[in-house]
């Protein structure tokens, strides 16, 4: 048993939320109840007792936990009350979950992001679970006159053995609640999890299914008003003038302006991104109103300067600059011809690489490219706000609730306990919705109008919104000597406007002559962190590469991997390699042993790939069939090592889903550019990965150890991409650098 | 604006809108339906899907002009307490993740069972193709509708 420091003080919830807008068939806590059982909602308690912040507890032991985080469907709703309740020791069936507002009076790192949600909840929710467990037994305690020491708990209920004395949570919670808080409390050990370790289903799964409103894009308040806005049709370009000559007199529309997301003299913070700082604004009545007037508004756009502007990243001051000029992916292109060519900036280097260059035998070398992506979270960015002199009161989709409400508090100039933010469910996030202009423009636009509004974008203006993945370039060298032996390994990346090199990961650390270096290319064009950002790139173009050096040594590419992390394992090169080289080698251990992979199938064509990356090691084995001369994924492996493992049937859920968007977006997607004009702008020219192409069977196994939790959201995404571009190679005998693969060369063998 | 009267989940509804509007925006925003999802308004990403007399449908690309007394179903009237085969098969699969698109999911895949109670694996691929999931439960979709298929 460990024992743990609290944080939290009992009267840290105090802060209330006054979101109370009424709104049609919505209740003031529509965003916060999760699924009820029947029983439950029978059964809900005439009155509840806050423990803490994270948790109340009901007369009759029904207890309610707070979901801090917000829901992306990376399932954290589930899985964070998950491990409140494991030391509560209470009953899963008896817990409702809330989706909880923003207070960082109660909460820290109310953000999703980095995959980072669980384990850094890990030990703070735990304690506050484990914080109300020690309160209701010195309540029980107290009543029935004995020692705390001698008080067992068992799924939700207090035991006296010695008297035979039992109680429910329930009947002790009200005094629990003005019990002092302890200074220290025991956690459980590993073994004694019966929560924890168990898949437990989405609690909101039954809302999800009968279509219940959950989203932001399903809230509405009373005398809400919708509002659209319209973007300039590239980047490099800002808004001139409107003329609403036409559409201002339209049917249901109320007013039509421009609004600044950005005053001119504000300081950008980090997720301040916005390549758009001046738009037009619709508001009206309804969706279809505003959408027809949006069509019918004429407006003039006209170049944008150059630009600097200081960003402050998160206390430290840095210079952003924008060029002006409108590019297009051809531009891009030849950046990507020229810039490796060029000196990058050296990140690391081990031994002496240009000497063993120069003596090898044979050097192999291969470039590697990937284009903007777009996110396209299935639900488009929307916010509802309501924003009067007195307060504002904002809710919708938003991964960065805590930073958002600075930046909303300077635009406005309105106190930070003036606003209110509540998170919905989110449609997705991939990390879009870290970057909340969004959030914004609806706070400015309620303000302007005087009333609530609820901002819409259409799909064409989410997608060419920018935030973009940015377009990469990775060049690979690899020398070997006359005996076929790797002697030195050189990687160079780039790209537009950042580098996605991880100069201290694998095979950093497994070869004596190693060198990084990278280089950068600014842009108009803005971008964003997107699931796993740079991983998402790297990984598949170094273990495509990785598979090329081991087809030259002629080695196996499993064991070949096995081979340098062995070396880095047991005499690593360099201090800071930032990877455990066992963990590593565990997970492709798991895949070989579980795809069987020395077997071999004459019509199964198959290729590995692993990553490691936010904390977590993943490794695959991609099984390809041709059929009609296509290839057609039939089974994807993979192994993960994310340490203890909270709510496995949603991990694995997770995973599947890393491993569908990881070969859908290797495969089809791409944003290209003409003249500043994104090339796609919706899902009849941006292709995602449909049903008909997504794996056939996908079989995930985890490394059981007694790790603390690590990520899950974004490591089983990169490394798929590479297990693709190798399988397709042994189906097709056709190797491809250029994502995607679909329009880089023909597919078919 | 035009007055409509709409047969929606077996109720009537009035219905006051310019006929032009996409029945996905007339059960949002007139009638409060939000089970139907906007995702792309241009038949592309499946998340309007509805029933129009058991057909699935693209709600974005439904004017309400068009629908006259056709009777229209969507996710909130698949079942009256979200126990359509299809809805327990979806919990028994636990499929959601972000959860945005499983409406129209659920609509296209309750459609394909009403009209073909065992499909194939290639049916079933070409009958939910229409419906994009971009956190990429396409797997669980599938055995979810096999499950359905057999109860
Ligand atoms: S919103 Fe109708 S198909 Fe996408
Ligand atoms: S579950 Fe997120 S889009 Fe399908």
């Amino acid at each position: 048993m460990k024992t743990v420091k609290t944080t939290i003080g009992r009267r840290s919830f105090i802060k209330r939320s006054t979101l109370v807008g009424g709104g049609i068939m919505l209740s003031f806590n529509w965003l916060a109840s999760c699924d009820m059982t029947p029983q439950q909602v029978k059964a809900l308690p005439k009155e509840w007792f806050k423990i803490n912040g994270f948790l109340k507890i009901g007369e009759n032991g029904l207890v309610t936990i707070m979901s801090p985080n917000p829901e992306i469907g990376q399932n954290v709703k589930t899985s964070m009350p998950m491990l409140v309740a494991e030391e509560l020791d209470t009953d899963w069936n008896d817990v409702i979950v809330e989706q909880a507002p923003l207070n960082t009076s109660v909460f820290t790192r109310q953000l999703a992001g980095g995959s980072q949600s669980i384990r850094q909840g890990w030990n703070s929710l735990r304690m506050a679970g484990a914080t109300a467990r020690a309160m209701l037994i010195q309540a029980a305690a107290k009543t029935w006159n004995v020692d705390a020491s001698e008080i067992t708990t068992s799924q939700g209920q207090l035991i006296h053995e010695a008297s035979g004395k039992k109680s429910g949570y329930g009947p002790m919670a009200s005094l629990a609640a003005q019990m002092e808080v302890p200074k220290e409390v025991p956690l459980k050990d590993i073994s004694d999890f019966k929560i924890i370790g168990t898949s437990r289903k989405n609690v909101d799964g039954t809302k999800i299914v009968t279509g219940q409103p959950l989203y932001g894009l399903d809230y509405s308040a009373d005398n809400m008003l919708i509002a659209m806005i319209v973007h300039p049709p590239a980047f490099g370009m800002q808004l001139k003038s409107i003329d609403d000559s036409q559409a201002a007199g339209m049917p249901g529309i109320k007013k039509i302006f421009k609004i600044k997301t950005h005053l001119d003299n504000y300081s950008l913070g980090a997720f301040d991104n916005d390549a758009f700082n001046e738009v037009a604004v619709i508001v009206g009545a309804t969706t279809w109103e505003v959408m027809n007037a949006k069509k019918a508004l004429k407006t003039e756009w006209e170049l944008s300067p150059n630009k600097k502007e200081d960003l402050d990243f998160f206390g430290s001051t840095m210079t952003v600059e924008t060029p002006a000029g409108l590019e297009s992916s051809n531009d891009h292109r030849k950046i990507f011809d020229e810039m490796p060519k060029k000196k990058g900036k050296i990140v690391r280097k081990d031994g002496d690489p240009e000497k063993m260059f120069s003596k090898a035998a044979k050097i192999i070398e291969r470039s590697y490219t990937c284009p903007f992506l777009a996110h396209n979270t299935m639900e488009p960015m929307n916010f509802f706000a309501d924003v009067t002199s007195e307060r504002a009161n904002l809710v919708g989709p938003i991964q960065t609730p805590e930073i958002m409400e600075g930046s909303i508090s300077k635009r406005l100039g309105m106190d930070k306990e003036k606003i209110d933010i509540q998170m919905t469910r989110m449609g997705g996030g991939f990390g879009r919705r870290l970057y909340g202009h969004f959030m914004t423009e609806a706070a400015v636009i309620s303000k302007e109008m005087g009333q609530p509004v609820k901002l819409i974008y259409s799909r064409e203006d989410d997608m060419t919104q920018g935030t973009y993945r940015p377009a990469y370039h990775a060049l690979y060298r690899a020398a070997l000597d006359e005996n076929n032996n790797l002697i030195a390994f050189h990687v160079k990346t780039g790209g537009i406007p950042e580098s996605p090199l991880a100069a201290n990961r694998f095979p950093a650390g497994a070869v004596d002559h190693y060198m990084a270096e990278e280089w950068t290319e600014k842009s108009n064009i803005t971008v964003g962190a997107f699931r796993a950002p740079r991983s998402n790139f790297i990984a598949g173009a170094e273990q495509a590469f990785l598979d090329e050096l081991a087809e030259a040594m002629d080695k196996d590419p499993i064991d070949f991997r096995l081979e340098l992390l062995e070396r880095a394992e047991k005499d690593p090169v360099g201090e800071r390699n930032d990877y455990d080289a066992s963990r590593y080698a565990g997970v492709l251990k798991l895949v070989k042993e579980k795809s069987n992979w020395t077997g071999t199938n004459p019509e199964v064509y198959r290729g590995t790939a692993a990553y490691f990356c936010h904390n977590s090691y993943v490794a695959n084995v991609l099984d390809l069939e041709m059929r009609n001369g296509n290839p057609v994924v039939k089974k994807v492996y993979c192994a993960i090592d994310c340490g203890i493992v909270v709510n496995p049937d949603a991990a694995i859920n997770l995973a599947e889903g890393g491993v569908v968007d990881g070969i859908g977006h290797a495969m089809y997607s791409a944003l290209t550019f003409k003249d500043g004009k994104p090339e796609q702008n919706n899902f009849d020219q941006y292709r995602l990965i449909r049903h008909s192409e997504a794996p056939k069977e996908i079989e995930v196994h985890f490394v059981e150890n007694q790790i603390d939790p690590t990520g899950l959201g974004e490591p089983p995404f990169p490394p798929i991409m590479g297990a693709m571009a190798n399988a397709l190679y042994k189906a097709t005998g056709v190797r491809h650098y250029n994502q995607p693969f679909i329009t880089d060369k023909p597919l078919a063998g | 604006m035009a007055q409509f009267q709409l047969n929606v989940n077996g109720e009537i509804h009035e219905v006051n809108a310019d006929p032009t509007t996409p029945i996905l925006w007339v059960l949002r925003d007139h009638l409060n339906l939000v089970g139907t999802k906007y995702g792309c308004g241009i038949a592309q990403c499946g998340a309007c899907t509805v029933h129009l007399n058991g057909i699935a449908v693209r709600s974005c690309q439904l004017p309400v002009s068009s629908v006259g007394t056709n009777k229209l179903t969507t996710i909130e009237g698949l079942s009256e307490k979200g126990d359509h085969p299809v809805q327990k098969a979806w919990i028994a699969h636990d499929v959601p993740q972000c959860g945005y698109c499983q409406a129209g999911q659920i609509m296209s895949a309750s459609a394909l069972l009403e009209a073909n109670p065992n499909p194939t694996d290639e049916e079933i691929e070409s009958a939910m193709n229409g419906n994009i999931c971009r956190c990429g439960t396409y797997t669980r979709i599938k055995a979810a509708i096999k499950t359905a298929s057999n109860s």
